[in-house]
C-alpha cells in the first residue's frame, strides 16, 4: 500500500496529491509517468510525475477527474493509502543541447508541462511558457508556471481571465516575431497538440509532443499504448510506454491517436456515471 | 496382464457448457482413476520420460507412489525437482516432452503423466496440513526479476539451499505470465496463488510494482548486496503483422486481450478495465496463447471466433489438446489463410461518428504450401486472387512477442542478440558476472516449462557461483 502524504485541491475538477514511494521518487525525471491501481480489483491508470520529494519520499501526481477510477482516487483523503503505484516509467524528458525552449500547455496537461518547465529552467534554459485553459475556474499553476519561466502567457477560450484565445495564437506570434527556440515542447490536449504542431511547421521549429495513450501494464508488455508514427513517408510503430511518451511532433498521426484514445468512451462513460451514484448514495 | 493401449480419460466439462464459462475445462482424475492409469506404468530401467522433462521430475518414482495411494509421497517426489507442479500438471506440452519418450507410447498411448502429476498436486493443496518449512539461512542475497514460471522455480530451488531470495514483480501481482497470459479456464489462477504461497513459506520474499531497469537497476541490486541476480522478465513487446488497418479500434495484441481478461479480471460485471465483448473476433496465429484468446472471446459472449492461420493444420504449433478443446468449442480455423489487411469503419459524411475507426473485417488471402522453409515447415505461399473478407468486430493479433527491453537498455556489458534476446551460456549466465537470465527474455516466446527448466539450471549454477566466491 502507498500512503497519500498530502492532498490538495487545484480546480473543482484537478486534484493534486503526494503519494509516499520514495524508490520512484529517487529515480523520476521530468516526462516519465507512474501507473497506479486504487484499490484491489481496480483498473491501472497511467499518470504523469509531477514533481517528486526526496526528504519525504513523495512523488506528486496531478490528475483530473475524467472517470470512475478517477473519481474514486479523488474520495481518498491524506492518510489514506492507495492499493499500487509503480514507475518511474517511459524515457524522460529530452533537454540536452535546449537553450531556448517553449513550452505549451493545455488544460491538466500543464501538470505534466510544469516539470518540464522547471526542469529546462533548472538547466538554464531561457523559458516561454504558454498555458491555456477552457476557463478562470480550470486555470492551475500558475505561479508555479511564473516562478520557472523567463516569459509566462496565460490564456482562456473564453477570455474569462489572462488573454482570450488559445494558445496557438502567441506561440504563432512569437515565431513571427523572429523568436528563435531550439524546441518546443507541448503537452495537452491531442487536438492541441495537433495545432501547435501545425502552427510550429512553417517555421521548421522541432516540436515535442507528450502522448497520453491508453495502456494496460506502462512496461512493454501488452502493446495497447502504440501510436503510429510517419517516418520518411511510411507509417511505423511505436510504444508509447518504453519509446515515449515523448515523440516528434511532426511524426505522429493525430487523427489516429484520437480515434483511439476513445475506444471504451461508452463503457468509461457508464462506469464514470455508475460510480458518481455510488457516491451519492453513500 | 495385458496393457491398456489408452489412457484413462480425464473428465471434462461438457463443450456446450464450457464455452460460456470461465471454469476449468479438465476436471482432473479421480483416486481411482489415477490408481488405474499409475498401474499402466511399465517401471522401464531405462526411464526415458526423465530425460523428456526439462525440470527431469523423477517419474516412475512419483508414479509408483500412486499406484500404491500414496499421493502424498508422490507429490514429495515431484515437488523435490518441480517448483510449480500443479502449473506443470495442467500447461506441459507432456506430449511433446516426457510422454513422447514412454515405452508404452511406441506400441499406445504413453501414460497420462500430465494427468499424474496434475493428480497428486492438487490432492497435495487440497489435503496437505501444515506448511512447507523454511530451511536454515545461509545468509547469502539472490535477487529475481520476474515472478514468471522463469523466476519462481529460480526462486524456489534457491529458497531450498537457504538463500535469502527476493523476486521483484513489475505488475502488482505475482505469477508472470501464468496470472496475467494464461486464462482461468486452463489455469486457476487460484493454483497459481497457492503455489506463490508455498514459496513464500520458504522465505521467498515478493516485491510488485518494481520494474527492474526502471525502478531499480541491475546495478543497483548488487549494490544492495544481492550477490547475483537472475533475469526472467518474459516476452516483451507484442509483435504485429504490419498490415494496414493494425491500428483500428477492436484490434488486440494477445497479450492486452489477456491481460485485460486475466490479470484485470475484465470478464467480471463489475470490472473496473474494459474490454470489447460479443460480435465477431479473428484471432491470428496458431501457437496455444493464439488459442487461448480465441476461446477466451468466446467466453467473453463472442457470436463467432475464427483462428486465422497461414499454415495448415499439420503446422499449427498449439498443443493438439487446445487445438481440439477450441474445436469443440466451436471456434472456426480458417487454415491456410493469411491477413492482408484489416478493414474499419469510415462515415464520409460524419467524421464524429462513433463507430469510425472500429473494425468491420479482415480481409486475407488464401495460401498453399510449398517447400520447406529453414524452420522444416513447408512454407505457405499465397495463392493470386484469392483475397476474401471474413466480417470482425475484433481482431486479435498472437504471432508472438519480442523480449523487453527495459533491462538491457539500463545494464551495462549486458549482451543481447540481435532480435533482443539476452545471451546467456549453458548455464545462464549472460555476459555480466553473477547475472544470469533464463525463460523468454532469452528464447523468446516458448513454453511454461522450458522457462522452468532455464530458472533451474540457473539456480543450480548461481549455488555454486556464490559458494566458490
Amino acid at each position: 500500500m502507498y500512503k497519500i502524504l498530502t492532498k490538495k485541491r487545484l480546480n473543482p475538477t484537478v486534484t493534486q496529491m503526494e503519494i509516499e514511494a520514495p524508490l520512484v521518487a529517487k529515480k523520476a525525471k521530468p516526462g516519465q509517468f507512474i501507473i497506479l491501481r486504487v484499490d484491489e480489483d481496480g483498473e491501472r491508470i497511467p499518470l504523469t510525475v509531477a514533481g517528486c520529494n526526496q526528504a519525504t519520499g513523495g512523488v506528486k501526481i496531478i490528475f483530473q477527474i475524467v472517470g470512475a477510477t478517477t473519481e474514486a482516487l479523488n474520495h481518498k483523503e491524506a492518510g489514506d493509502s492507495i492499493q499500487d503505484f509503480v514507475g518511474p516509467l517511459g524515457v524522460p524528458t529530452r533537454t540536452d543541447g535546449v537553450k531556448k525552449v517553449c513550452v505549451v500547455g493545455g488544460g491538466v496537461g500543464c501538470a505534466i508541462a510544469m516539470p518540464v518547465a522547471q526542469e529546462f529552467h533548472r538547466l538554464g534554459a531561457d523559458v516561454t511558457s504558454i498555458i491555456g485553459f477552457r476557463n478562470k475556474d480550470l486555470l492551475i499553476l500558475e505561479d508555479e508556471f511564473r516562478a520557472c519561466s523567463n516569459k509566462l502567457i496565460v490564456m482562456t477560450d473564453d477570455g474569462s481571465y489572462a488573454r482570450h484565445g488559445n494558445v496557438t495564437v502567441p506561440l504563432k506570434e512569437a515565431l513571427e516575431a523572429g523568436e528563435k527556440f531550439d524546441l518546443i515542447i507541448t503537452i495537452g490536449p491531442l487536438i492541441m497538440m495537433k495545432f501547435v504542431v501545425a502552427t510550429a511547421r512553417p517555421f521548421g521549429v522541432p516540436v515535442t509532443v507528450s502522448m497520453n495513450p491508453i495502456m494496460v501494464d506502462g512496461t512493454g508488455m501488452c502493446g495497447g499504448c502504440r501510436v503510429t508514427l510517419i517516418q520518411d513517408g511510411k507509417p511505423t510503430t511505436k510504444f508509447a510506454c518504453v519509446d515515449g511518451p515523448d515523440f516528434n511532433g511532426y511524426e505522429i498521426d493525430f487523427d489516429e491517436a484520437m480515434s483511439r484514445g476513445r475506444i471504451y468512451f461508452d463503457f468509461e462513460r457508464r462506469a464514470h456515471e455508475e460510480t458518481c451514484n455510488l457516491f451519492k448514495l453513500q | 496382464m495385458a496393457i491398456i493401449p489408452k489412457k484413462n480419460a480425464i473428465p471434462t466439462q461438457e463443450p456446450s457448457v464450457r464455452a460460456h464459462n470461465f471454469n476449468e475445462v479438465a476436471l482432473g482424475y479421480s483416486p481411482e482413476v489415477a490408481i488405474e492409469e499409475a498401474k499402466r506404468c511399465l517401471n522401464c530401467k531405462a526411464q526415458p520420460c526423465v530425460a523428456g522433462c526439462p525440470v527431469n521430475v523423477h517419474i516412475p518414482e512419483f508414479i509408483a507412489k500412486v499406484k500404491e495411494g500414496e499421493f502424498e509421497e508422490a507429490y514429495q517426489i515431484v515437488n523435490a525437482t518441480s517448483s510449480l507442479p500443479a502449473v506443470c500438471g495442467r500447461v506441459c506440452p507432456q506430449e511433446t516432452q516426457c510422454e513422447s519418450k514412454c515405452t508404452l507410447a511406441k506400441k499406445f498411448e504413453s501414460v497420462g503423466i500430465g494427468r499424474l502429476e496434475r493428480f497428486v498436486a492438487d490432492w497435495h493443496n487440497e489435503h496437505a496440513t501444515g506448511k512447507a518449512r523454511a530451511p536454515q539461512s545461509n545468509g547469502r542475497k539472490v535477487a529475481i526479476v520476474g515472478s514468471g514460471p522463469s523466476g519462481l522455480t529460480c526462486a524456489g530451488d534457491l529458497a531450498k539451499k537457504g538463500y535469502a531470495v527476493t523476486v521483484y514483480e513489475a505488475l502488482h501481482k505475482a505469477g508472470g505470465v501464468l496470472i496475467y497470459g494464461i486464462p482461468e479456464f486452463r489455469l486457476p489462477k487460484k493454483i497459481v496463488a497457492k503455489e506463490v504461497e508455498t514459496l513464500k513459506e520458504l522465505g521467498v520474499e515478493i516485491a510488485t510494482n518494481v520494474v527492474i531497469g526502471k525502478t531499480l537497476t541491475v546495478d543497483e541490486l548488487f549494490e544492495m548486496g544481492y550477490e547475483a541476480v537472475f533475469i526472467g522478465s518474459g516476452a516483451g513487446l507484442p509483435n504485429f503483422m504490419r498490415i494496414p488497418g493494425e491500428s483500428y479500434k477492436g484490434v488486440y495484441s494477445a497479450n492486452e486481450f489477456l491481460t485485460r481478461s486475466n490479470l484485470m479480471a475484465a470478464y467480471r460485471d463489475d470490472a473496473k478495465t474494459p474490454i470489447m465483448k460479443g460480435g465477431k473476433f479473428a484471432v491470428v496465429g496458431g501457437g496455444n496463447v493464439a488459442m487461448d484468446a480465441a476461446r477466451t472471446a468466446l467466453r467473453l459472449g463472442a457470436e463467432k471466433v475464427y483462428i486465422v492461420y497461414r499454415r495448415s493444420m499439420e503446422e499449427l504449433p498449439a498443443r493438439r489438446e487446445e487445438v481440439e478443446h477450441a474445436q469443440e468449442e466451436g471456434i472456426d480455423f480458417r487454415l491456410l489463410c493469411n491477413p492482408v489487411e484489416i478493414l474499419g469503419y469510415k462515415n464520409p459524411d460524419d467524421p464524429r461518428d462513433p463507430k469510425n475507426g472500429f473494425v468491420t473485417a479482415i480481409r486475407c488471402v488464401k495460401m498453399e504450401l510449398g517447400e520447406p522453409d529453414a524452420s522444416g515447415r513447408r512454407r505457405p505461399v499465397p495463392i493470386q486472387g484469392s483475397e476474401f473478407d471474413l466480417d470482425v468486430d475484433a481482431v486479435i493479433i498472437s504471432i508472438g512477442t519480442s523480449p523487453n527491453p527495459l533491462i538491457k537498455s539500463t545494464t551495462e556489458g549486458l549482451e543481447v542478440n540481435r532480435w533482443g534476446g539476452i545471451i546467456v551460456n549453458e548455464d545462464g549466465l549472460t555476459s555480466r558476472e553473477g547475472v544470469y537470465a533464463g525463460g523468454d527474455a532469452v528464447t523468446g516466446a516458448a513454453t511454461v516449462i522450458s522457462a522452468m527448466g532455464a530458472g533451474k539450471v540457473a539456480a543450480a549454477a548461481i549455488d555454486e557461483f556464490i559458494r566458490n566466491k
